[in-house]
């Protein structure tokens, strides 16, 4: 093994942990490159994958905007279809939403939970964990993977980037925050975390689509003031965002756009970025190899 | 709190049934109006929309493009001193606004919704190059935006097949009419 790559020599001792796995739409379509270096990053973690069996759309903003019905048998579907006894992981932020206050609500609701059982043929699993991505480092503690951790990303300027989707509709706003997880991560690791105070703005989502030059708007604000703060990159959680954000900025040089899979990923000795990287619209290889964590 | 006489409730009432939300309790801090991202793009600002079925003036909420350019992102209900779920009452403007069958502020925002789903029954999940192919005939407005098409598809950000799932009973179910 490499020395840089080195990991610490317990993590094949380590156990593994089992999530079943959500990809969503978003995730699985335009954002191959967020799927692969996420599920690379798992398994470098000791954590298995196992794909949702036949899941369905979980209804996204269009089916909660016109169709209350749709909204809530797309989410209760893919819920009925999580194995029992082991957290079902969800990365797409908007999915998550999406799932998980379908979820409680039918937890909270007899009637419902009576509706559930009599469309899909099965108990309701009151037991079932749903949890985003980022939940994985309250399991697991990166330095048990890596070695000298700091120097892994060092000195690469990055502002986190969450959207807005991680901001929770007043139904979840007893349940856990993410907020802060991909500074305190990524600064573990050795990136230098940006403050510039738009990292919670809404991307535009489908605007994009359907009033370009409203999510033009926001999306140039977001990426300018990241770079007047100092920024070299953004990292987002969401593929959605990350694709607003690449399509829709009309700023001269933009910064490049990463997911937080593919930082995590590369920390940890992933080499696979040739599958990743050709998939982005302003290339992040140039500002990677420059700060050395490319060759 | 603004009480006003009973001929106004009829439409604060359903909101208020369905939405299980008091929202009759708006303060017009204007909050949610001053942290909208895209508040340059409705007629009514998002507690304007509030105000309006705090007055009774339904028509006039239903027929609002702000219903429509709303997209749920929470910034205003994360902010609100009252934590009205404005999106949530968002959500059920433009299901009435669709059963009354009002004027539609927004119809290309509404032509998106219906494709996505239009995919969703088809496949069981959404497909990104029908959308926007569908999309863009029905709004017969072809060539804006095409360069941008291109340039997602050379990056393979539009999956050509669309991904779909095997138990095509289940979308009969999903869709079912009650
Ligand atoms: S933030 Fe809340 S209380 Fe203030 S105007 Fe908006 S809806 Fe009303
Ligand atoms: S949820 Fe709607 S009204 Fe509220 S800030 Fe977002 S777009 Fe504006």
């Amino acid at each position: 093994m490499e020395k840089s790559l080195k990991r610490n020599d317990n993590t094949d001792q380590l156990e593994r942990m089992k999530f079943s796995f959500f990809p969503g739409c978003s995730l699985k379509a335009s954002g191959h490159e967020n799927t692969l270096s996420l599920l690379k990053f798992c398994d470098k973690v000791n954590v298995d994958l196992i794909e949702l069996e036949d899941w369905n759309c979980c209804g996204s903003s269009s089916a909660h905007s016109i169709d209350h019905m749709v909204s809530q048998n797309l989410p209760m579907r893919n819920i009925s279809l999580a194995p029992k006894g082991i957290p079902l992981m969800i990365a797409c932020p908007s999915c998550l939403i999406r799932m998980k206050s379908m979820y409680l609500k039918i937890k909270k609701d007899k009637n419902l939970q009576k509706e559930y059982e009599a469309l899909w043929q099965k108990p309701f699993d009151d037991e079932l964990e749903i949890i985003h991505f980022f939940e994985i480092f309250d399991r697991i503690s990166l330095k048990d993977y890596i070695y000298d951790p700091k120097g892994k990303l060092k000195n690469i300027k990055v502002a986190p980037y969450y959207g807005c989707m991680l901001s929770m509709p007043p139904e979840l706003r007893l349940e856990k925050n993410y907020y802060g997880v991909m500074e305190k991560t990524l600064s573990k690791l050795g990136a230098d975390m940006i403050s510039y105070g738009y990292g919670a703005r809404c991307c535009g989502t489908y605007l994009s689509a359907a009033k370009p030059k409203l999510a033009e708007k926001v999306v140039n604000e977001i990426v300018s003031k990241a770079m007047e703060a100092g920024a070299e990159c953004l990292v987002t959680s969401c593929a959605m965002c990350h694709l607003n954000l690449e399509i829709r900025c009309t700023l001269k040089n933009p910064i490049p756009v990463l997911h937080f899979s593919e930082l995590l990923s590369m920390a940890l000795g992933v080499q696979d970025q040739k599958k990743w990287f050709p998939r982005h619209i302003v290339d992040p290889v140039p500002l990677l190899q420059k700060r050395g964590l490319l060759t | 709190m603004i009480d006003l006489d009973d001929s106004h409730k009829s439409l604060l009432d359903e909101i208020t049934a369905s939405s299980g939300i008091d929202f009759s309790s708006c303060l017009h801090c204007k909050t949610c109006a001053n942290g909208c991202p895209f508040l340059e793009g409705m007629d009514y600002p998002p507690n304007g929309v509030i105000r309006l079925i705090q007055f009774g003036m339904e028509e006039e909420a239903l027929k609002s493009s702000t219903i429509w350019v709303c997209v749920g992102c929470n910034t205003c209900s994360s902010s609100c001193p009252m934590a009205i779920d404005i999106p949530a009452i968002m959500d059920i403007l433009r299901h009435k606004a669709i059963e009354k069958g009002v004027k539609i502020a927004e119809p290309d925002i509404l032509n998106f919704h219906t494709e996505v789903l239009n995919t969703v029954k088809k496949y069981g999940r959404t497909h990104k190059l029908e959308i926007m192919m569908r999309y863009k005939l029905k709004t017969m407005d072809l060539l804006s935006d095409m360069g941008m098409g291109l340039k997602m598809l050379k990056k393979r950000k539009l999956d050509l097949t669309p991904s779909k799932i095997q138990d095509k009973k289940a979308i009969g179910k999903i869709f079912k009419k009650k």
